[in-house]
């Protein structure tokens, strides 16, 4: 599906956790989750757009979850309700979901978590069956909000909830025919070796530095067993089983 | 009234896509109408297939970016066999940009351009996020006065080369690209630059430098670009920065004959619809009937 790009009002943007902020735009689109926009606040004093992934899409809306981390996810976070905000999408491939009736898990790390909410609740639509392992450093967020049929595993490195470690250390793939996961690469890599031992698919979401979004700049780049692929456009999502990730 | 005629080649306004921003096209064919342009240069090709450099390759910096892309790029077989069929339904003129690692790529890669159906060359001696080729043959006259000679040989085509802002004397360099061959220049590639992670301690870069793009470089390229048109007798292209149509009027009134638009198609893709348009905005108002009434009158 072509991309649009726009002006688009915002409806809500709302502080959800200590430095973790949702932003729900106007937008008409048929979006799938693991796709992304680039955000951009008109006369920015940061140049380049930001890309967002999906945290939740309807035929006339997007919600995007970020973590406050550099200059133009502050600014974001300062944005009010009515403002308008420059956005392109949908951008990038999806989580291939077109299966059904299957034992699935989705693994996040940190912010991590905003695509794969909206990849369990369609996943669940599907019929599915959808175990939810999601890994924080502190406070959990957004852990709340899932469907009750899904069922929840949360850790937190500093042992304020759930697990007291890595969400790796409690997930078993072997449970499972199919595997999801978006978070710190380092998780990623443990999560896409554990299921390459057991042969079991494994759809990994890259995050990348990028300037235009669309595939033409390609700066954005991961390393995998084809050579070079554009996160922007060949992904976000690849095989775990292609994928070079380095830490 | 916009439209301006570059070594023999006519544009139907002065605005092109500049190399490494634009791909072959089609990823900004969905954001708008390509025939409206005035003409686009494709991603830096090389003869052999490139992977391009690894690790993180782009960095934003106030008012721009710095990239280490790396010329990657299909190789230019694959370009013609793949790209370019889709480039020339585009109604709009086609520059491939040649780049290499040695002389002897470069004229290999000449010589298949040659031989295809795009409408000019850009010699590209000012790439600087390769470690072999590319800008090395940008920073002393006499290795540019090289390349161009043995390229020059190969291709009966239109002929501009892309200087490098690192180039030890500018205003040297296209003289000499002009006394070699060259049927226009065009002008700035990236400045060389670079930026570190202070809590890793490293540089950002896996090549520790990398290119300087974007609105912070406008005005020195503007300064080199009407330092240069004063000096050549060739068409000049100006490039640099330019985000807006009032940068591409300056760069114009400076010297160029067209401009090349680059880093803001990222900021918003139909930049250079935005620039036709105030271009020829500002003709009628100001009482221009020609780009060549505009050019070169400072």
């Amino acid at each position: 599906m072509p991309y649009e790009y726009l002006k688009s009002n915002i409806i809500l943007n709302c502080k959800v956790s200590e430095d973790i902020f949702e932003m729900k735009v106007e937008f008409k689109s048929n979006t799938e989750p693991g796709q992304f926009f680039m955000l951009r606040k008109n006369d920015s004093p940061t140049f380049l757009s930001r890309p967002l992934s999906v945290y939740y899409a309807d035929k006339e809306t997007i919600s995007f979850l970020y973590q406050v981390k550099g200059k133009g996810t502050q600014l974001f976070s300062l944005m009010n309700p009515g403002e308008k905000i420059d956005i392109m999408g949908p951008l990038g491939n999806s989580f291939s979901t077109a299966f059904c009736g299957k034992k699935t898990a989705v693994i996040s790390g940190g912010i991590g978590i905003a695509p794969m909410v909206y990849l369990a609740q369609e996943l669940l639509k599907r019929d599915n069956s959808v175990d939810f392992y999601c890994g924080f450093k502190g406070m959990p967020y957004c852990t709340d909000i899932l469907d009750k049929k899904i069922k929840v595993f949360v850790s937190s490195q500093e042992g304020v909830a759930g697990h007291h470690g890595l969400i790796t250390e409690i997930f078993n793939p072997s449970a499972y025919e199919n595997v999801m996961t978006c978070g710190p690469v380092p998780m990623m890599k443990i999560v896409a070796n554990m299921c390459k031992e057991k042969n079991i698919p494994c759809q990994v979401s890259m995050e990348q530095h990028m300037a235009c979004g669309m595939g033409a700049c390609l700066v954005c780049t991961c390393e995998t067993e084809h050579g070079m692929k554009r996160v922007c456009k060949d992904g976000p999502v690849f095989d775990g089983k292609e994928l070079i990730m380095n830490d | 009234m916009t439209e301006t005629k570059i070594c023999g080649i006519n544009f139907k306004n002065p605005v092109i896509a500049a190399s490494g921003t634009f791909g072959f096209g089609r990823e900004f064919s969905q954001a708008y109408d390509l025939s409206k342009l005035g003409g686009i240069c494709t991603k830096g090709l090389t003869f052999n297939p490139r992977q391009g450099n690894k690790g993180i390759r782009c960095c934003e910096t106030a008012s721009g970016m710095i990239n280490s892309v790396g010329l990657q790029n299909p190789g230019i077989q694959s370009f013609l066999d793949n790209d370019l069929a889709f480039m020339s339904s585009l109604n709009t003129v086609i520059i491939a940009n040649l780049s290499g690692s040695s002389i002897q790529e470069y004229v290999q890669g000449a010589e298949l351009l040659n031989s295809s159906n795009v409408d000019m060359i850009e010699l590209n001696i000012s790439c600087p996020n390769v470690k072999e080729g590319g800008m090395n043959f940008g920073i002393k006259t006499q290795s540019a006065a090289q390349v161009l000679g043995q390229v020059r040989k190969a291709v009966s085509k239109p002929l501009i080369v892309k200087l490098s802002p690192n180039a030890e004397d500018i205003v040297d360099m296209a003289v000499t690209c002009e006394k070699n061959g060259a049927d226009g220049i065009s002008l700035v590639n990236t400045f060389k630059a670079m930026a570190i992670d202070i809590y890793k301690r490293k540089p950002i870069f896996k090549n520790i430098t990398a290119g300087l793009s974007g609105p912070c470089i406008k005005p020195i390229a503007l300064r080199m670009v009407y330092e240069v048109s004063k000096a050549v007798n060739i068409p000049v292209i100006g490039m640099g920065g330019i985000s807006c149509w009032q940068d591409a009027v300056e760069f114009i009134m400076a010297g160029a004959c067209a401009v090349q638009i680059g880093t803001m198609n990222f900021i918003k893709p139909d930049i250079c619809l935005d620039i036709i348009n105030g271009i020829e905005t500002f003709m009628i108002k100001n009482n221009f009937k020609s780009i060549s009434e505009m050019k070169s009158i400072i």
